[in-house]
């Protein structure tokens, strides 16, 4: 048998696009070859019985009746969403509602002439986008669509009909559209139609009109129309087929290269491709090949390039940013890389001369291509003129004063020459203009350069060569000379321009790296969002020259602005409602996008691996390039690293979240199992020692009432101070715990803390060791007496009465040691962690508390931004020890000094 | 004879707490009127001019904190508030606006019984022998007229801020005196924010006054309120 078993990637690939198609709306594209064979007719009439037979939802988004009685009276019936008005310059265009129809979340919407342009200031330039959208949100849509809106048949079209489409549809949406029915009529009868005036055409468009539907345009676009949709279809029965494992067709694994560049011609290249590309079945890829000369492009070819590079991504391929020195080269291995059989490129439009001097980039991709077939199509056919949406910039003054400073270097070399050499030593007169001239390509660049050239050999000619002060030459050798020096200088000219290209793209190169490096290390040292915000923005803002802002979403997935330079947000423009585009529809959005193009701000989302995180917001300044491919590339680069970090915050904010629920989870167990039998025990005794107090008819002693009072009193203040601690804890837990700092005196502290423990330590000897000079030092002083008291309890409970305790206090370089000591049996060091642990007794039973003093202490000594610890005593007993930092750096953070006297 | 047994009015919600402060007092002989609203303590203290109020500051009805306002209107009683862990602020508050002391629960009546003793003595004081010329507290010993002051008997040499501070904790001795209230009487008002001089002030005073200042005996400190010169008076026989 020689069955083939489905690739598992290809699986996979099905898979998600079948999962991806069933929560998508289904697109129905009524074809048509020419306007007028009843596209929106039939379309009304499928969306009527839609309603009648399958009782859907349908609303008509927008239909284009033009007046015709027929359309008209089929829209009787169907629920219409109010179009929307825009005033363009004067005029009053009505315009599809998108979010309206969003809004209403029909199951089905008409939306008619898929190729319409929005006008300026919609959230889409193109309806097509409209359309995605409302597939994207799970609406199934009908839509209509000439075949000369097509993006790959549109310079076909031209070429039959000679008149220009400029309204173009991506091929892709027509690709994966779910079903196209083609409205066919022959072509005699849409004439027929045509002169009954049952063709809408518009006035202006008369004549042109007049052209088109000539009998062989028609035919002829018939023709395009029918044989489109059979490839549509066949496409659809591969892929069926491949679904059912019924033929060996699996994808084919093609790919087709295309050479892009900032030539107009491009865009042709680039829809010739597509269209080989989408009859193989393969992909497509978009190649542009940046070498160190293309890096000083001109702002216009910048920007055509851009497009060029958007064109592909629109038609469906993928565009790549190669670098090197040899574009062939790097074209070659790439689609070696990426198993390309074909290469497509445009003719070459210099003349011959030119490929003599230097190998053309066809010739060198032809010599090393090898097994992969290059096609080589036309570059001169009629082309639609690109309009260019950056402004053109008058490229600046150091160009003239190159030349200038060029000028004046060739009167310097010949100045010097004259007094160095005089007329005698020709040579070494040649020598000095070379000097000059390298001296003038190295500074002033190329053109500057040819201009040293040329003025060189005239000024040469003129001055040095007899007949003197003429051009005329009379020996032949001289000619020579001129001949060989215009050599040489050119050589030196263009090899100076090439390392000054190289060293430019170096940097250039090394800069992106460079900052690459910058931008991930720091994200990855940034531990909390706010600083990864801060990181973020600054990083942006100096890679790219722009105005950063910072979208995060807050609890319920509303966005929240975290970052806005100046001048970023303004509260009369729509700039959010653009962030919030680019977040709900994971897509850039605003300034140089597709979508809602004339917002000031580019909306880029921070995609996580799990999903988006955040968005971010560029504001170009007019210095910087953000449709560079390579700039392109950066930011993307850029955006996924915030993302990723920003999801990393996320993530181990949730982690900490999940552990503490874990600990609170805990706690709480513990807290009951303590809270039975630590609170029970003194309760038990006092009620026990009341009732026998109470009862009556059973005489009692003075003595042993006294007894009896005691041990109630002792128990009741043992629960207080049980209390007490659960409750600090439980405010410490639950992060309540808010620190006043203030200047304070320890010594002051410890006098309170003994003062307070009056009754415990009565009989006690206490030594206190607490230097006269301590400085002051800003803490809480509740807490730290709280931390003080609670040490000193323990020191009492775990050692014989008659011990002394002790209490010390140092000043140290950066913070203050305060210690108390004891006389008991110690802390081994096994347990000198384990103490400070909740509920963690050392000693069981007797007196003992919950196991919580140590735990608050360590609580609220962390607070303050010190450390705690127990140490064992040199001949016996523990010695907790505890720090507070010194200076400035924990009042800043805290709340403002002396709340407390203020009411 | 009745009548000269000082009347005390004890504003509390708690009746728990009511009768075990009831019994104690009428166990110490004074007289008790108990209310248990802030409301019902306004009146009745207008209706009785009571000697000395116990006011708790976790009222139902109004804040402890107005009704020693209002109370301070008119009245000159002092004044103990009864409060709990963590009305460290109303508690400040409420002795700044003109409470005389407070006492923190749980407390134990020989504690009660001391500050009352202590409040009422000095409202007898006040309003009867303001100018004494001498005061003693313990073993410090304050000359008024002489602007001396002894300890043991030994004469101490104090700056004149020195001098005013302990000059103000004697004349409220056992009685405890906020942070503010302390920097007005010493520096003045407009003060109130420069607490490190109060405690770089206090702990000289401790070297020179104390035996040990990290264990002092008399000047003590109220952490997050103010300090008390404590009088170490035995239990007064009654």
């Amino acid at each position: 048998m020689n069955e083939r078993r489905p690739d598992p990637d290809e699986l996979v690939a099905r898979l998600r696009e079948e999962e991806k198609k069933s929560s998508r709306g289904k697109l129905t594209i009524f074809f048509g070859a020419a306007p007028g064979v009843g596209k929106t007719y039939t379309m009304l009439e499928a969306a009527r019985l839609e309603v009648e037979n399958q009782h859907r939802d349908v609303v008509v988004g927008v239909v284009e009746t033009h007046g015709r009685y027929e359309t008209g009276s089929v829209l009787i019936g169907l629920e219409l969403i109010p179009r929307r008005s825009v005033e363009h310059r004067g005029i009053r265009l009505d315009e599809f509602d998108l979010d309206a129809a969003l809004a209403r979340r029909p199951q089905l919407a008409l939306v008619d002439e898929l190729a319409h342009s929005n006008a300026p200031g919609s959230r889409h330039p193109k309806r097509w986008q409209d359309v995605v959208e409302l597939l994207d949100a799970g609406i199934d849509v009908f839509t209509t669509l000439n075949v000369q809106h097509l993006e790959s048949l549109n310079d076909v079209v031209a070429q039959i009909t000679g008149v220009v489409v400029r309204e173009t549809v991506p091929d892709a949406v027509f690709d994966r559209a779910y079903e196209v029915r083609v409205v066919d009529l022959p072509v005699d009868q849409l004439l027929e139609r045509l002169h009954e005036g049952k063709v809408y055409v518009p006035d202006q468009a008369a004549r042109a009109v007049e052209n088109f539907f000539k009998e062989g345009n028609l035919i002829a676009l018939r023709e395009l129309a029918l044989r489109r949709t059979a490839e549509s279809v066949e496409a659809k029965m591969r892929g069926y087929k491949a679904a059912h494992g019924i033929e060996e067709s699996w994808h084919t694994g093609e790919r087709v290269i295309v050479c892009i560049s900032a030539s107009p011609t491009s865009a042709r290249l680039i829809r010739a491709a597509s269209r080989m590309a989408s009859s193989l079945h393969a992909e497509l890829l978009g190649v542009y090949v940046e070498t160190p000369a293309s890096i000083r492009m001109s702002p216009d070819d910048r920007a055509r390039l851009a497009q060029n590079v958007r064109m592909v991504e629109a038609i469906g391929g993928e565009a790549v940013t190669l670098r090197g020195e040899d574009a062939a080269i790097e074209t070659v291995r790439y689609a070696r890389k990426r198993n390309a059989t074909k290469i497509v490129v445009g003719k070459p439009t210099h003349s011959r001369w030119r490929d003599i001097l230097k190998p053309s980039f066809l010739d060198d991709l032809v010599r090393k291509s090898q097994e992969i077939d290059v096609y080589v199509i036309s570059g001169s056919a009629v082309e639609r003129p690109t309009p260019l949406d950056t402004d053109r910039r008058p490229s600046g003054e150091l160009e003239v004063s190159g030349y200038v400073a060029g000028t004046a270097v060739v009167a310097a070399s010949a100045v010097l020459s004259w007094f160095l050499f005089g007329r005698s030593q020709l040579a070494d007169v040649v020598m000095v203009f070379l000097l000059g001239i390298v001296v003038v390509s190295m500074r002033f660049g190329y053109g500057p350069s040819l201009l040293a050239v040329l003025l060189s050999v005239l000024t040469f000619d003129f001055v040095f060569i007899p007949p003197y002060m003429s051009f005329a030459v009379t020996d032949f050798s001289h000619i020579v000379t001129f001949v060989v020096m215009l050599f040489v200088a050119l050589v030196i000219s263009n090899l100076t321009k090439r390392i000054r290209e190289q060293a430019d793209s170096a940097r250039g190169r090394e800069r992106r790296t460079a900052s690459l490096y910058a931008v991930s290390r720091e994200l990855g040292l940034a531990t909390s969002r706010e600083s990864l915000v801060d990181v973020a923005a600054r990083h942006v803002r100096e890679l790219f020259g722009v105005k950063v802002a910072l979208l995060l979403p807050k609890g319920d997935r509303a966005l929240e602005i975290v970052h806005a330079d100046d001048d970023t947000f303004r509260a009369d423009d729509k700039d959010l409602g653009v962030a919030e585009w680019a977040w709900q529809n994971q897509r850039a959005a605003g300034n140089g996008t597709d979508t809602l193009p004339l917002a000031r701000g580019r909306f880029v989302p921070l995609l996580g691996s799990r999903g988006p995180v955040g968005v971010l917001g560029l504001y170009p300044s007019p210095e910087s390039r953000l449709d560079d491919p390579d700039e392109r590339q950066l930011l993307h680069t850029i955006a996924g690293l915030i993302g990723l970090a920003l999801e990393r915050t996320e993530l181990a904010a949730e982690a900490r979240r999940a552990s503490l629920r874990v600990e609170t989870e805990q706690l709480r167990n513990a807290l009951l199992s303590s809270v039975s039998h630590d609170l029970r025990t003194p309760l038990g005794v006092v009620t026990g020692a009341t009732s026998a107090l109470l009862e009556e008819g059973v005489p009692k002693s003075a003595e042993t009432r006294r007894e009896l009072l005691k041990t109630a009193h002792e128990e009741s203040l043992r629960l207080t101070r049980l209390v007490r601690n659960l409750l600090d804890m439980t405010r410490l837990e639950a992060g309540a715990l808010k620190v006043h700092t203030d200047l304070q005196s320890v010594e002051e502290i410890i006098g309170a803390a003994l003062d307070r423990l009056d009754d415990r330590l009565r009989g006690r000897e206490v030594r206190t060791d607490v230097p006269a000079d301590l400085p002051l030092v800003p803490f809480d002083a509740i807490l730290i007496e709280q931390v003080l008291i609670n040490l000193l309890e323990n020191a009492t409970k775990y050692s014989p009465p008659d011990s002394p305790l002790e209490v010390s206090a140092r000043a140290h370089a950066t913070s203050l040691e305060i210690a108390v000591s004891d006389r008991g049996p110690g802390i081994s060091k096994e347990n000198a962690e384990r103490v400070f642990e909740k509920f963690y007794r050392v000693h069981e039973g007797e007196g003992g508390g919950a196991g919580l003093g140590l735990t608050i202490c360590r609580g609220i000594v962390a607070a303050h931004g010190g450390n705690i610890w127990v140490e064992e005593r040199e001949g016996g007993g523990a010695s907790f020890h505890f720090t507070l930092p010194r200076g400035s750096k924990a009042q800043e953070s805290t709340a403002p000094a002396e709340r407390r006297i203020h009411d | 004879m009745t009548e000269s047994r000082p009347l005390i009015l004890l504003v509390e919600d708690e009746s728990q707490m009511r009768t075990f402060v009831r019994l104690a007092l009428a166990a110490h002989g004074y007289r008790v009127l108990e209310v248990a609203t802030g409301q019902e303590g306004l009146q009745q203290a207008a209706a009785h001019t009571p000697d000395l109020i116990l006011l708790d500051l976790g009222l139902p009805d109004i804040d402890g904190l107005e009704v020693t306002q209002r109370l301070r209107e008119w009245s000159l009683a002092p004044i103990i508030v009864i409060s709990a862990r963590g009305q460290e602020e109303q508690k400040v508050g409420a002795l700044d606006a003109g409470a005389d002391d407070y006492i923190t629960k749980p407390f134990g009546s020989e504690e009660l019984m001391a500050r009352i003793r202590v409040a009422l003595r000095h409202s007898a004081r006040s309003s009867q022998d303001p100018a004494s010329s001498v005061a003693t507290v313990g073993d410090i010993r304050v000359d008024f007229a002489k602007r001396l002051v002894f300890v043991a008997d030994r004469e101490v040499h104090l700056t004149p801020i020195e001098y005013k501070l302990i000059v103000a904790l004697m004349r409220h001795s056992g009685m405890v005196l906020t942070h503010k209230q302390l920097l007005d009487q010493v520096w003045g008002p407009g003060h109130a924010h420069q607490m490190q001089y109060l405690r770089v002030y206090m702990a000289q005073l401790r070297q020179k006054l104390e035996e040990n200042p990290a264990h002092p005996k008399y000047l003590v400190t109220e952490p997050g309120v103010g300090y008390r010169l404590k009088s170490r008076e035995p239990p007064a026989a009654s």
